[in-house]
């Protein structure tokens, strides 16, 4: 069983889970795959991954420690913000710091507005 | 320009939106009872956003060793398939040990930025690329462990979507450039939606912290993409097929 205490197995435990689940594949595939779909399926796998995570999941992730209920209005707008400043090719940095501010301006606002 | 050096520069941008997400899984990792130490400790031997935050979860919660194992594994699995095709993009006769490095640091904005290079990928390259990443992970860890009793639940909160906006700031522009990828992420995201609110099908998203979901809406529409070309050549035959009747 998993411990604060004993924390150092758990830890030692999700590192090489970790570390196996990525050096297995590069370190032992040597050749080249040829089938032409194998290659596309690969080309797009990061692209769904990442889009599989976000999505819904961002609109849960303004949502604070222990609240009663999801913060649904500053994660949307926050989102559409992301979205359109990385449609004009802002660069990763800027749309995140950006669409953290547009949260919390939001987050300020709901109490005044409502 | 040398290899190495342009990799860190590539690499610069990554350890900079690293910071703020870093900097919720130390702060998260501290409320949790876990030192400052632990938290960075954690981060400098993961480098894996989601399964950190999710493997600290269990840990709280006094899981066993085996679902600790299952669900870093499920969480991860995205690695090894951006692992798989990292090794068809560098030269057959790379050594293991060299391969062994790279491995450390095979993260979703990493490999991106990887995959995303016309030519083959160096090792001088791919360490640059990952260094300064490795070093933003491991300090913003740090930083939000220390600051963990200084901020706001609020100002917590709203850090949180940092990680989100970074993969949308990866996965857009390319999406606008190319059809086929905006398909690709269209599709998922509505695959990832269905797999966590259509009742009966989402138990998926429920066990394993949302790992499977993650995982089959992924696979499901880089196959579908993947497919797309076999589709058209199959309804061009049927067509054709049909002119003659």
């Amino acid at each position: 069983m998993c411990s604060l205490e004993n924390v150092g197995i758990a830890m030692l435990i999700m590192a090489l889970t970790t570390y196996l689940i990525r050096v297995v594949p590069i370190g032992f595939v040597r050749r080249k795959l040829e089938n032409e779909w194998v290659q596309d399926f690969l080309y797009y796998i990061p692209f769904c991954v990442l889009s599989a995570m976000t999505f819904p999941d961002v609109l849960y992730s303004t949502t604070p420690a222990g609240a009663s209920s999801p913060h649904f209005v500053s994660a949307a707008i926050a989102t559409m913000v992301a979205i359109v400043l990385a449609w004009k090719d802002r660069g990763l940095v800027r749309v995140a710091l950006v669409a953290v501010l547009t949260a919390l301006i939001v987050e300020l606002l709901i109490p005044i507005i409502f | 320009m040398n290899e190495f050096v342009r990799g860190l520069k590539k690499g610069f941008p990554i350890c900079l939106g690293y910071i703020p997400v870093s900097f919720t899984f130390g702060l998260i990792a501290v409320k949790m009872g876990f030192n400052p130490l632990e938290a960075t400790i954690i981060s400098m031997t993961n480098m894996a956003s989601a399964g950190q935050f999710a493997g600290i979860r269990l840990i709280e919660g006094g899981a066993p060793y085996i679902e600790l194992v299952i669900t870093t594994l499920v969480i991860n699995l995205r690695y090894m398939l951006m692992s798989l095709s990292l090794s068809q993009k560098v030269a057959p006769d790379l050594p293991f040990y060299k391969r062994a490095i790279m491995a450390f640091c095979i993260t979703d904005e990493v490999f991106a930025l990887a995959a995303m290079e016309k030519e083959d990928v160096g090792f001088p390259f791919f360490g640059g690329l990952m260094t300064t990443p490795i070093i933003g992970w491991t300090t913003g860890t740090l930083l939000g462990a220390v600051a963990s009793s200084l901020l706001s639940p609020m100002l917590q909160g709203c850090f949180g979507i940092a990680l989100y906006c970074m993969f949308i700031a990866i996965i857009i522009p390319p999406a606008r450039k190319g059809r086929k990828v905006a398909i690709a992420v269209i599709v998922s995201a509505l695959l990832s939606c269905i797999f966590k609110y259509v009742p009966g099908i989402n138990m998926l998203s429920k066990s394993g912290g949302g790992g499977w979901a993650i995982i089959v809406a992924a696979i499901l529409g880089a196959a579908l993409c993947a497919s797309i070309k076999e589709i058209k050549r199959f309804r061009r035959r049927m067509l054709k097929g049909g002119a003659h009747v």
